[in-house]
C-alpha cells in the first residue's frame, strides 16, 4: 500500500466537489429532505404518543444513523462510479495503482462524505426538534463506526457486481442498502419481526446497532453484547467484500471487461 | 544493438471459444517505435491490454524492463505509461488537476515543474486551468499525452493515439512523439489504423491477422514482402484476404 496513491485518488475525489456543487446533493439535499419529512413525522405522533417513552429520540436518532450507513455504501459506490463514468478506470488500472489502494481511497472519501452529511443532519436535527443525538452519549461512537464499515462492506460487494457486470448494475448503488433496511430493526425492535426474518435480522451487523441504540436510550447502559456482535460480523462480510471485489477483478481481467465496464 | 525492453513468448488469449491471440512472440526494442498494424479483431488492442496488465493471458509470457509482468506488476507500470484516444480523464477536472492526480499516482518529484513542461511541449499551457470536458478532441490527446509522459516512462504504449484528430494536430502529435523519442530514447508501441502514419512512425512492424504474426520486418520489407506500393495496399490484400 503506498499512500501517495491513495491521497491522488482521495484528492481527485474531492477535487470534484469544489468544482461541482450539484455532486453536494447527496450530502445536503436528501439527508435534508429525510430530516425534514422523518422529523415531522415524528413530532406529529409524538403528540399522540406521549406515554412512549423517547419516541422523537428513537426515530430522530435512528434515521440519522441509517444515513451515516447509507453514505459510507454511497461513498464507495459513486467514487467507482465516476471512474465509469469518466472512462478513467483504465488509466487508473494501467497505473500502479493496486485494488487494496483503490478501496483504501474509496472507504476515505465515503468517510469524509459521511462526516459532512452527518454534521449537517446533526446540526438541522438540534436546529429545528431541539434534537441532540450527542445526548445517547459517547457509547454512540463504536456503533457509529459499524454502521460506517457494514456500509463499506455493502459498497465494495455493490462495486464488485457493477465491475462484473457493467453499467447496468448501476441502479444497486442506490438500492442494495436499502435491501438490508427492513431486517436492521432501523426503526422497530427485532422482536417485532416473524422469526425467520430475526434469524436473519441476528446476521445483519446495523441490527445489532440499532438494537444497541435503543438499549442505551431505555437503560443508559452499554449494550457490550450487540456492540460485539456487530464488529465481529463485520469483520467478516468486510473481509469478504473485499475477497469478493478481488475475486471479481480477477474474473473481469481474465475476460478482458475492465476496458468495456462503462460502454 | 540495443536490447529488448518487452519479450513476448508464445503470448494466447482465448475468450470462451475464440482466440483472440494464438501463441504470438516478439521483442521490442530499447528506443524504437514498433508499430503494429492488424484489421479490426486481429488482436492489438487485446495483445496491448495483456502487456499493460488488465487483460490476463491464458497463457505464454511477458517480460517488461527485464521483469516477469506477473510478478511484478507494479514496479513495471510504475516505468511505462499508456495514451488510447478511446480512453479520457476526468471531465470535472481542469487539465492542471487531472495532471496533478495523475503525477501523485506516479509518484512524480517536482510535478508541478514537470507539468508546466509538458504542457508547454504540447502546446497546451494556454489550457491549464481549462475544466477538460471543454476540450476539443485534439487538445484531450495532447493532455492525454502530457499526462502519459508524466512519469517519465521507459515504455509507452499508444493505442490509436492520433484517431479523430485533424491532419495538421494529428502532424503535430507525431511530431512531437519522434522529438521526444529522440531525446529521451523512449520505446514506443503504436497501433493506428492510418496506413500513411505507421510507415511514417514505426522503425518496425508487426503485421498480425486472425491473432497471428503475419509478418514483421521494416515498413519498406513488409511492403516488398507483399508487393505493395504503401502499407495501405498491403493493408487491404491482407484484410480481404488476397495474399
Amino acid at each position: 500500500m503506498k499512500l501517495h496513491r491513495i491521497l491522488a485518488l482521495v484528492n481527485r475525489h474531492l477535487m470534484l466537489y469544489k468544482r461541482s456543487p450539484q455532486r453536494l446533493m447527496e450530502i445536503v439535499y436528501w439527508p435534508l429532505l429525510d430530516l425534514m419529512v422523518w422529523g415531522f413525522i415524528t413530532m406529529y405522533l409524538a403528540r399522540y404518543k406521549e406515554g412512549l417513552p423517547a419516541f422523537v429520540t428513537f426515530f430522530l436518532g435512528a434515521l440519522i444513523l441509517w444515513d451515516i450507513l447509507f453514505r459510507a455504501q454511497q461513498g464507495i459506490c459513486i467514487s467507482f462510479l465516476e471512474e465509469i463514468w469518466s472512462r478513467n478506470l483504465l488509466n487508473l488500472f494501467v497505473s500502479p495503482l493496486r485494488t487494496g489502494e483503490f478501496l483504501a481511497a474509496t472507504m476515505t472519501v465515503s468517510i469524509i462524505k459521511v462526516i459532512g452529511a452527518a454534521i449537517m443532519t446533526i446540526g438541522l436535527a438540534y436546529l429545528f426538534y431541539s434534537f441532540n443525538l450527542f445526548m445517547i452519549g459517547l457509547s454512540l461512537v463504536p456503533f457509529v463506526i459499524n454502521l460506517v464499515v457494514t456500509g463499506w462492506a455493502i459498497g465494495i460487494f455493490t462495486t464488485a457486481i457493477i465491475l462484473r457486470y457493467g453499467q447496468e448494475a448501476e441502479v444497486l448503488a442506490w438500492g442494495l442498502a436499502f435491501l438490508f433496511q427492513p431486517v436492521s430493526a432501523v426503526f422497530y425492535p427485532i422482536s417485532v419481526l416473524p422469526p425467520w426474518l430475526q434469524t436473519i435480522a441476528n446476521g445483519i451487523p446495523a441490527a445489532h446497532v440499532f438494537e444497541g441504540m435503543r438499549a442505551v436510550i431505555e437503560t443508559a447502559n452499554f449494550p457490550l453484547t450487540e456492540l460485539l456482535w456487530a464488529a465481529g460480523l463485520n469483520v467478516l462480510y468486510l473481509a469478504g467484500a473485499i475477497l469478493f471485489f478481488n475475486g471479481m477483478f480477477r474474473i473481469v481481467k481474465a475476460k478482458g471487461l475492465l476496458v468495456r465496464v462503462g460502454e | 544493438m540495443a536490447h529488448s525492453v518487452v519479450e513476448v513468448r508464445k503470448l494466447t488469449k482465448r475468450f470462451e471459444r475464440v482466440t483472440a491471440v494464438n501463441e504470438i512472440s516478439f521483442e521490442i526494442y530499447q528506443g524504437e517505435i514498433l508499430g503494429m498494424l492488424g484489421p479490426n479483431g486481429a488482436g492489438k488492442t487485446t495483445t496491448i491490454q495483456m502487456l499493460l496488465g488488465v487483460t490476463t493471458p491464458t497463457s505464454g509470457q511477458i517480460r517488461i524492463l527485464g521483469l516477469d509482468l506477473n510478478r511484478r506488476r507494479e514496479e513495471i507500470l510504475g516505468q511505462v505509461n499508456f495514451s488510447s484516444s478511446y480512453v479520457s480523464l476526468p471531465q470535472s477536472l481542469t487539465v492542471w488537476e487531472n495532471l496533478r492526480v495523475f503525477a501523485q499516482l506516479y509518484h512524480v518529484r517536482n510535478y508541478r515543474e514537470k507539468i508546466d513542461r509538458l504542457l508547454s511541449v504540447f502546446e497546451i499551457a494556454p489550457l491549464r486551468d481549462t475544466v477538460s470536458r471543454k476540450l476539443s478532441t485534439g487538445q484531450s490527446t495532447r493532455v492525454s499525452l502530457a499526462k502519459a509522459l508524466l512519469n517519465d516512462p521507459k515504455i509507452l504504449f499508444l493505442d490509436e493515439p492520433t484517431a479523430s484528430l485533424d491532419p495538421d494536430i494529428a502532424d503535430k502529435t507525431r511530431s512531437m512523439l519522434k522529438t521526444i523519442r529522440a531525446q529521451s530514447g523512449l520505446t514506443i508501441l503504436y497501433t493506428s489504423h492510418n496506413m500513411r502514419e505507421m510507415e511514417e512512425m514505426s522503425d518496425r512492424i508487426i503485421f498480425l491477422n486472425k491473432g497471428e504474426i503475419i509478418s514483421t520486418g521494416t515498413p519498406a520489407e513488409i511492403m516488398k514482402r507483399y508487393q505493395g506500393e504503401d502499407l495501405e495496399e498491403v493493408f487491404l490484400k491482407v484484410a480481404r484476404g488476397k495474399t
